[in-house]
């Protein structure tokens, strides 16, 4: 809340010396500890914290690897089974890595179905969420040339295949798009000149990430957190403060994410990656099926669901970039889906098709799956460019509680057909 | 304001040719920095190579490497020219020869495809024209696709025995690079 002040007390007079020149302490206070939280979070708003920690968990352990690994044609495959035989615990420390990049991306699609959802990108929350969607792109770009690293033979052709989506410029001007791939390539096909670059972006993207969520923290501190009503604090009994009451149930949703984390590092290390890329990069053989990670499934789906190159690739980057409209695409005047019984339903279609897209994406592009993925396609964006405006207006929502307090106590006192007041859009 | 009146004045210029030197001069910084990755001068100079073809025989194929990329080299068999030949242009997805020995408007006919007189030899660049991946069909037990060509395993492109996209998501026919026979059984590509 922007006009809440940190009710920060200096206690010692080294304190007191700090907070006259650089009132950092102030600061922290203020945002992370006298925070209002809304008293009715569940465990779904656990996930920035949980994203945080993983960011920092990502950079610590690639700052270790990046000490070890030889980003070279000739040594980058090597040096990482040097890591996982001969450094010393490198085969946790790359571990930690390798499934982080998995985790991450679990923990990042909750985090974005929860605010889907709950409409935590509806007024006044636009900005924090497109923020995020800017963060998630990053994500993806930083995951995608890690993946490069092991120059494996997935690392190798998922590198050709999606450079070459570039490509696709040359049916827009014509000459344009093999001009772009050879400059990302520094050459006419994939290297080690282009594993050199991706090795060194790999490195710079985790921290433009950092800058982002610094931004994403600030804009959600500046609006405040939804919550599972989606109605805003009106009063002091609506909220608690961050600490104690959010630091621990953060703590709490942090651990049991952690057990699943170190369940696929110290029992699963190689379950989520893919047996090819055990095998040194070839320029001459493409791999019988070149699958990416699963968390790229969905949108390589989409990719594949349109029988033409240019056309599939405007499909798989609009699939991310209509994210960006969602808070101007959703009508409704009311923000959770809790209180919107024809908008939920197709929430979880929406889940359903994401999910399927993921199962098609992983299948040889042929046949049943091929209709199946055009199916699930066009859904995905009539979902954005039909469902949400439409059902917004035609939907009646549920009543609304008086307030967050009300929600959680019941209302008592106040009678359930108390006129809801719709959210200020 | 007394200034007013002699608009655009000399801080006008001044702010307009400030911002230009900025942009240019900025524009100038940034290009070395966007150039460097270009392909290198060791990248660059596009070596030919030079290889005998008296090994393969009528039916083989082989594959070779120029300038980091796979180059098909296949004696097609009479069957595979004959029905190379007999396609007709309008059952083309892509009707450019996509020869970089002739200029860019001439059709996809087969005989645009390979050198008068040596219809047998069929030289491609063993590169998926969808997303680059290399196609399957020069190993004799490779699947070769509905068109007896090449097939693409990582999204469904079928290429005839000519090189040419007959379905899937490719866009364009599988490219003939510049190459010349030095003699009768020799080539140089590039």
């Amino acid at each position: 809340m922007e006009h809440h002040t940190s009710s920060y007390e200096p206690k010692t007079r080294r304190a007191r010396w700090w907070d006259e020149r650089l009132p950092v302490a102030r600061l922290m206070h203020g945002q992370f500890i006298d925070f209002p939280t809304p008293r009715n979070l569940n465990y779904l708003w656990t996930f920035g914290a949980i994203l945080t920690f993983v960011l920092a968990a990502q950079i610590a352990t690639g700052v270790v690897l990046a000490m070890h690994y030889q980003p070279s044609g000739a040594g980058a495959f090597d040096s990482i089974e040097h890591i996982r035989r001969d450094v010393n615990y490198g085969w946790m420390i790359r571990s930690f890595h390798a499934v982080g990049g998995s985790m991450f991306f679990l923990a990042v699609y909750i985090h974005l179905f929860r605010a889907l959802y709950y409409g935590s990108y509806k007024a006044p929350r636009e900005v924090l969420w497109i923020i995020g969607v800017l963060i998630f792109a990053v994500m993806m770009a930083t995951a995608f040339i890690g993946y490069a690293l092991p120059w494996g033979q997935m690392s190798f052709w998922a590198v050709t295949v999606i450079t070459n989506l570039f490509s696709a410029l040359n049916e827009v001007i014509p000459g344009l798009g093999t001009v772009v791939v050879e400059w990302l390539w520094g050459g006419y096909a994939v290297s080690g000149t282009t594993l050199n670059r991706f090795y060194s972006l790999h490195y710079l993207l985790p921290f433009v990430i950092v800058g982002l969520v610094i931004l994403h923290i600030w804009a959600l501190h500046v609006v405040g957190q939804n919550n599972p009503t989606g109605l805003e604090i009106k009063t002091r009994s609506d909220w608690v403060p961050m600490y104690p009451q959010a630091v621990a149930k953060d703590s709490v949703g942090l651990f049991a994410f952690l057990i699943l984390f170190a369940w696929f590092v110290f029992y699963l290390p190689d379950y989520l990656g893919h047996a090819d890329n055990y095998i040194e990069a070839n320029p001459l053989v493409t791999p019988p099926h070149i699958v990416p990670e699963w968390y790229f499934l969905p949108f390589y789906a989409i990719l594949r669901a349109i029988p033409s190159k240019l056309g599939g690739v405007v499909a798989m980057f609009g699939s991310i970039a209509i994210l960006v409209f969602v808070p101007w695409l959703d009508t409704s005047r009311v923000r959770s889906a809790k209180y919107r019984p024809v908008y939920r339903w197709f929430f979880w279609l929406l889940v359903i098709t994401c999910l399927a897209l993921g199962y098609l994406g992983a299948k040889p592009p042929e046949g049943a799956y091929v209709y199946w993925a055009r199916v699930f396609t066009a859904y995905y964006f009539v979902h954005f460019l039909v469902v949400m405006p439409v059902v917004g207006i035609l939907e009646t929502p549920k009543a609304l509680p008086k307030s967050i307090t009300d929600a959680v106590l019941g209302g008592a006192g106040a009678p359930k057909t108390a006129a809801a007041a719709p959210e200020r859009r | 304001m007394a200034r007013e009146a002699e608009e655009p004045d000399r801080r006008d210029f001044l702010v307009l040719a400030g911002n230009a030197f900025v942009a240019v001069g900025g524009a100038v910084t940034l290009w070395p920095f966007i150039a460097q990755m270009n392909p290198d001068a060791g990248a660059q100079a596009m070596a030919s190579i030079e290889l005998d073809l008296a090994p393969v025989k009528e039916g083989q194929a082989i594959t070779v490497l120029w300038r980091g990329k796979p180059v098909f080299i296949r004696n097609r068999t009479k069957e595979e020219i004959a029905t190379a030949q007999a396609v007709a242009l309008d059952d083309l997805p892509d009707d450019k020869a996509r020869n970089d020995g002739l200029p860019e408007s001439d059709p996809a006919l087969d005989s645009n495809r390979v050198s008068q007189g040596r219809e047998n030899w069929l030289v491609l660049i063993g590169i998926c024209t969808h997303l680059g991946c290399i196609p399957k069909g020069q190993a004799l037990g490779d699947a070769r696709g509905d068109y007896g060509g090449w097939f693409c395993p990582c999204h469904g492109s079928h290429y005839d025995t000519s090189g040419r996209i007959r379905k899937g998501p490719a866009p364009r026919n599988l490219e003939v690079p510049p190459y010349e026979f030095v003699s009768d059984t020799k080539i140089k590509i590039g």
